[in-house]
């Protein structure tokens, strides 16, 4: 809970990692160049005095990870949305079993959401089942551009997405998270292209579609087909750091999803560990759209709260404390 | 395109076409010319030709693109009279030594990529080319809006004669003659990617998408160039190395 001016705001970090990026766990130069591309979004995107040294930032563990959001970073749950990227780590980028005993151990303060990947065809699918079970997934989050030998990546709409989509709907996986990375098979096609999210998300209308750092490098395709699809949420992961560096950019970018999609379906994350969540939120809180953007209005309180946590609260059914609530929602 | 550590020039008037050659070569994404993006990151100008290292803000920026642009450098690079050998190459990305392998060899990109590639990069470019018509739309039509106090419901046909003469306006007639509308001063401004007028009913919801365009090119060009500056963290991060020893052109 994060506390300003007499407001109380209710926060759900709907993106953060576990990972493990030394060098013992690099398969190959890939996993280098993955966590120095990282730390470079860190360093030019953080203030000077929140920027980790590379060694902590290649492995931080659960102990930091607790301090960082709960202890001094005002958050009150956290979804884990892991990147397996076992192309480029041995024992995997997003640590499996270390997120899920963490979940286990503060099952109210931390969700575990798992990936699945289609070209795993049958044998995957009867993975999912058994990870649903394990797990208890609410969520997937699903990394299309992840390489998979001679694949470098998958579309939502492809034959087998859509097997695992329908399995999701059967084991009650309401919540699909799609990070939309840069490289993906066949080339010659844009890899940011969010068409197949438009597809699936029209095709399946009981799940919600969250698609993380609201579609960048593609934000207007993203609020183009959001606009048209209710079921598809913009994650702010990636977007939040612009508060700080700039300013006038991330009026634009909230500025742009307020207009197109609303403030019903924008989810705050930090997306630990590529940043932490205390600055961010500091940040946004104070924040306001600058006065010579005239062509947005100014951003509420309200507002600020449904994306800081309760838009995520009501994705996931979490327990929001009735103090921390809007008056609306205690009166009904 | 900021020059560093330049010997005395033996040929300056090559390498004033050379550095003239790489201006035009753009990114489609950011629709800026990869020279003042920094992506340019050496030149180096000897008796036998020109070698270009050219460079990206991460090891994972779109393999596509980064050919597009490695090729069209070798290519505008070749028109250049009397340049002797080209040779461009693409440093630190995850795939730089397939695409550089395919520019040596001028496999052409299916030729450089393989099976991972269906069809040339002509409809890529096009994509692009379209979404940059639209940004320098935008911009030519908010300042006019802007200057003239009126709204786009008030300018119903609205022609490329009514848009004050500035690099706005050459940017605009530059992005339509790319994508083939056409340029004449009696042409319709609010055209779609086809050149079909936007009808006065639509006119406000096209602003209104072009403007998310132009906010997304221009954001992601920003957040580019804070990478690459991180990333090459030295002196002069965006600056290129031009070393000359060419004698006679």
């Amino acid at each position: 809970m994060y506390e300003k001016n007499g407001e109380k705001y209710y926060i759900c970090d709907a993106h953060i990692a576990l990972w493990d990026a030394r060098p013992e766990n690099q398969r190959n130069i890939h996993g280098k160049q993955f966590i120095d591309c990282f730390y470079d979004y860190h360093k030019n995107l953080s203030p000077a005095e929140v920027v980790w040294d590379y060694d902590t930032y290649t492995y931080y563990g659960e102990q930091r990870l607790l301090k960082d959001l709960f202890e001094d970073g005002y958050v009150d749950h956290a979804i884990f949305q892991p990147a397996i990227l076992s192309d480029f780590y041995k024992r995997g980028f997003g640590q499996t079993e270390d997120a899920l005993a963490l979940t286990k151990a503060h099952p109210d303060k931390l969700t575990y959401n798992h990936a699945w990947d289609p070209r795993h065809e049958e044998a995957g699918l009867e993975q999912l089942r058994k990870d649903a079970d394990r797990m208890g997934l609410k969520g997937v989050k699903l990394y299309t551009a992840e390489w998979n030998g001679d694949s470098r990546g998958y579309k939502l709409d492809s034959k087998w997405s859509r097997r695992y989509l329908e399995e999701c709907l059967k084991l009650g996986i309401k919540n699909i998270h799609v990070h939309k990375g840069p490289t993906i098979r066949p080339l010659d096609r844009d890899a940011f292209d969010v068409a197949d999210i438009d597809q699936v998300a029209t095709d399946y209308t009981e799940l919600n579609f969250i698609v993380e750092h609201v579609g960048l490098p593609r934000l207007e395709d993203f609020c183009w087909i959001a606009t048209q699809e209710p079921n598809v949420y913009g994650g702010l992961a990636v977007a939040m750091p612009f508060i700080h560096s700039r300013p006038g950019y991330f009026a634009q970018i909230i500025g742009e999803l307020l207009y197109w999609i609303g403030e019903d379906r924008i989810l705050f994350s930090s997306d630990y560990a590529l940043w932490t969540p205390k600055w961010l939120i500091e940040q946004f809180v104070d924040f306001q759209i600058p006065a010579d953007q005239t062509e947005y209005a100014p951003i509420t309180v309200e507002q600020k709260k449904k994306i800081l946590g309760l838009n995520a609260a009501s994705l996931y059914g979490l327990d929001v404390p009735a103090e921390l609530r809007l008056s609306e929602a205690v009166a009904s | 395109m900021i020059a560093v550590a330049a010997s005395p020039a033996q040929s300056p008037e090559l390498e004033a076409d050379i550095t003239a050659a790489l201006a035009t070569v753009v990114d489609p994404e950011l629709d800026q010319p990869i020279t003042e993006l920094g992506f340019v990151r050496s030149v180096l100008i000897d008796d036998d030709g020109v070698t270009v290292h050219l460079r990206l803000p991460t090891s994972f920026c779109a393999p596509n693109f980064a050919y597009l642009m490695a090729s069209d450098a070798g290519d505008a690079l070749r028109r250049v009279p009397g340049v002797g050998t080209v040779t461009v190459l693409l440093d630190d990305h995850h795939d730089s030594d397939k695409i550089n392998a395919g520019l040596a060899a001028n496999a052409g990109y299916v030729g450089t990529f393989g099976n991972e590639a269906d069809q040339d990069l002509d409809e890529l470019r096009r994509t692009f080319q379209r979404k940059a018509h639209t940004a320098a739309m935008e911009r030519c039509v908010m300042a006019l809006l802007r200057s003239t106090g009126k709204t786009i419901e008030q300018m119903p046909g609205l022609t490329l004669w009514h848009l004050p003469g500035g690099p706005q306006k050459d940017a605009l007639l530059r992005r339509r003659t790319d994508i083939g509308l056409g340029i004449r001063p009696e042409d319709l401004v609010l055209v779609d990617d086809d050149g079909v007028p936007v009808p006065p009913d639509a006119a406000p919801m096209r602003l209104r998408f072009a403007k998310a365009v132009r906010i997304s090119v221009e954001g992601n060009a920003h957040f580019c160039r804070g990478l690459l500056t991180t990333r090459y963290d030295d002196d002069e991060p965006l600056a290129t190395r031009i070393t000359n020893t060419r004698r006679t052109r």
